[in-house]
């Protein structure tokens, strides 16, 4: 007999081998810049390029708004010199009529207030957690904009007539991009609806509107509304010419919302009717409870492209003569006492401030909802 | 036979006009305001001054009718139009009188339907050079380059004014009159041209605008006038008038300071202008003392263009063809009486 007595030894571990820290050559901002930006050398090279450029750009930039700038003036000799940079007190003699165009300034309480609500509605709105949100949804769809016309306008209540041929600036730019917006996404909804619908009727119907308004520029859109449409109303019979825009930017808008919408639509497997329509749901909530819910999720960035687009696209009103922000500020340019070179281009440098907190705001939002959203569809 | 024909046709014309043609100024009385079309911003002519009010010589004009028709100079309601809109505004009515740097031509006078008043500025393609160039007249521009923008008819009276004159330039085009500024500041041409009551207000983006200076050559017609549409010939008259009124009041050097002593003169033309003598306001269908209210809001028509665009205001535009016709000038106005 052979002695096989298995000696006590152990030949595998009981317990695990301490980790190692990962290579100082793997992780840490220094890996992460190696394998993200000094990958190769035509990597490195593209990475030397960008941050040179972008640094020399910055530091334009800096220099020209903040560092050169001219901080304080009475009029243009402020800011002439061969080295002056922005002229900030140009914006600041101005900034009244960038905001509120030529709104009366006894009365510029009212569109502060308005701001005000607008805001304080705005904002529980679009957090999730705050409580009252059909109530909140109701005050701010429904009652607000009410509220703010009549505010705006006034000729009720004892306060004195403001024209919407005086609003003007940022005001104006901000009315034209809300109604806009607020606007087209319902429209929209119910084209798209139309376009596919089973009567033959409504579905030509929505094809021939949506189909007419991309087919025709928003230009000539306004330009029609504004000046044409007047030439065959019956004389006497006016529509308000700030108005007159607002219903052609949101016709616009909706034909375009309605083609995203109905994208989303499309994207929804037949399975999904077919489900909704064995439990016994009927066409309203069979759409509501089902359909666009998942449909309008699918298709957010798309709603926020056209939103931010509108949003721009309203500098357009300047062709009917009607003041957003571009328009004051290009009135503000032809002011001889504050003509010099740089007094463009601090003006655009505001303009450019004011467009990209208002988009990339917007662009921001419409990332949270969709991650919020986003139920595991995630490709 | 003829005759008769041609009076038949111009009573039936008349008449249909008086018919079509609903009254403005009974329109502009009862709406209490005037609707007054400006550009959008124009330095000197139109644009919103710090305080949010219009000002300008072109918005002069139509404080001027304001004062006329109420006695008050600040009942205007401003329409700020771009070029495209202006005509439709003024023919769908929107607007009362056109006073927005418009060129006068044969086609806008007639097929357009306008009536244009008369000139409140000459203006005319010019030069713009350094001063340090020591050109003094643009007939020393022989083989100058020339900075301008390109698609317009700056271009074509530039080389039809070179040709004409056997001199040789290098045009420098560019798409925008912004682009044209900065070549023409960096050095890349040794003169400008554009209309001169622009060249003005192009020379304060330089940035020594002190350092240039506008040759007095004017070389095409660009005569700025207001405009009111076809068939109301009693407004037309008063748009008019209220030009002429101002352009009058200078040349018998009527001012805003010797206003009260000038009602006193004994000069029978004063007397007339400033309704003394005579009912030449009412027969225009407004108050006799119509000239002192366009004094009293505006000045004579020399104080509204220094004040404006003049040397008074930072264009320092030089009077050129819009002196008075007693000074070398062109603005010259019908007599009252």
């Amino acid at each position: 007999m052979i002695d096989t007595a298995i000696p006590n030894q152990v030949f595998v571990r009981s317990q695990l081998v301490e980790t190692l820290p990962a290579p100082k050559s793997e992780v840490g901002p220094l890996a992460w810049a190696r394998a993200n930006l000094f990958s190769g050398p035509i990597n490195s090279l593209l990475t030397i390029i960008g941050f040179g450029l972008l640094a020399y750009i910055l530091f334009a930039l800096l220099d020209f708004l903040v560092l050169r700038a001219v901080w304080t003036g009475e009029n243009r000799e402020a800011c002439l010199g061969p080295e002056v940079g922005a002229c900030w007190p140009f914006i600041k003699a101005k900034f009244g009529q960038l905001v509120y165009g030529f709104y009366p300034v006894d009365e510029r309480w009212r569109p502060n207030l308005v701001f005000l609500l607008g805001a304080i509605l705005i904002v529980p709105l679009m957090v999730r957690t705050a409580p009252f949100k059909l109530a909140n949804a109701v005050l701010f769809f429904v009652v607000y904009p009410v509220v703010a016309f009549f505010l705006l306008q006034g000729d009720v209540l004892g306060l004195p007539l403001v024209s919407t041929r005086i609003w003007g600036g940022i005001l104006v730019t901000l009315v034209v991009a809300v109604v806009g917006i607020v606007a087209s996404l319902p429209l929209g909804i119910v084209l798209a609806l139309g376009r596919r619908s089973q009567l033959p009727i409504i579905r030509f119907a929505s094809i021939a509107f949506i189909e007419f308004w991309r087919g025709v520029p928003l230009i000539t859109v306004l330009f029609f509304a504004t000046y044409m449409l007047p030439l065959f109303l019956p004389r006497g019979l006016e529509f308000n010419g700030l108005l007159r825009a607002l219903v052609g930017v949101s016709l616009f808008a909706a034909a375009y919302m309605a083609e995203v919408v109905r994208g989303g639509l499309q994207a929804i497997p037949r399975g999904q009717y077919e489900g909704a329509m064995a439990v016994g749901l009927g066409y309203w909530r069979m759409m509501f409870l089902i359909i666009l819910p998942q449909a309008l999720k699918l298709v957010i960035p798309g709603i926020v492209n056209t939103f931010i687009g509108l949003f721009k696209d309203t500098t357009l009103v300047l062709i009917v003569s009607i003041l957003d922000l571009l328009g004051q500020l290009r009135a503000a340019f032809a002011d001889p006492n504050w003509a010099t070179p740089v007094t463009e281009f601090t003006g655009y440098a505001f303009a450019g401030f004011f467009y990209f907190f208002f988009c990339y705001g917007m662009s921001r939002y419409s990332r949270y909802v969709e991650r919020r959203l986003n139920t595991g569809h995630k490709r | 036979m003829k005759k008769f024909v041609a009076l038949a046709f111009g009573a039936a014309v008349g008449i249909s006009a008086t018919a079509a043609s609903a009254a403005t100024l009974d329109d502009v009385k009862s709406r209490g305001e005037l609707h007054c079309g400006v550009t959008t911003g124009l330095p000197g002519f139109s644009a919103p001054n710090d305080k949010g009010q219009w000002a300008g010589l072109d918005v002069d004009l139509c404080r001027a009718l304001s004062a006329v028709i109420f006695g008050d100079a600040n009942k205007v309601k401003y329409f700020p139009l771009s070029a495209k809109d202006r005509f439709p505004a003024l023919q769908s009515g929107e607007i009362d009188v056109l006073s927005r740097n418009t060129t006068w031509t044969s086609s806008r006078d007639s097929s357009l339907g306008l009536n244009f008043a008369s000139p409140n500025y000459f203006d005319g393609q010019g030069f713009l050079v350094r001063k340090d160039l020591n050109v003094s007249s643009a007939k020393e521009l022989d083989g100058a380059s020339v900075c301008t923008q390109t698609g317009t008819t700056t271009e074509l009276n530039m080389a039809d004014y070179f040709r004409s004159n056997n001199m040789k330039y290098e045009p420098v085009a560019f798409e925008s009159n912004d682009a044209v500024v900065q070549a023409y500041d960096a050095g890349r041409c040794e003169v400008l041209t554009s209309d001169a009551s622009q060249l003005y207000s192009l020379r304060l983006k330089l940035a020594n605008s002190e350092d240039h200076v506008v040759l007095p050559e004017i070389i095409s017609k660009e005569p700025l006038a207001p405009a009111v549409r076809h068939g109301d010939d009693q407004w037309f008259d008063l748009v008019k008038w209220t030009l002429y009124g101002m352009i009058n009041a200078e040349e018998l050097g009527v001012t805003q300071a010797n206003l009260e002593e000038m009602k006193k003169s004994d000069n029978p033309d004063v007397k007339r202008l400033l309704g003394v003598d005579g009912n030449f306001g009412e027969q225009l269908g407004v108050s006799n003392d119509w000239v002192v209210r366009i004094v009293t809001a505006v000045g004579n028509y020399g104080e509204s263009f220094e004040r404006n665009v003049g040397t008074g205001s930072p264009l320092k535009i030089e009077r050129g063809l819009n002196k008075l016709w007693t000074q070398g000038g062109l603005q010259y106005a019908m007599p009252v009486r």
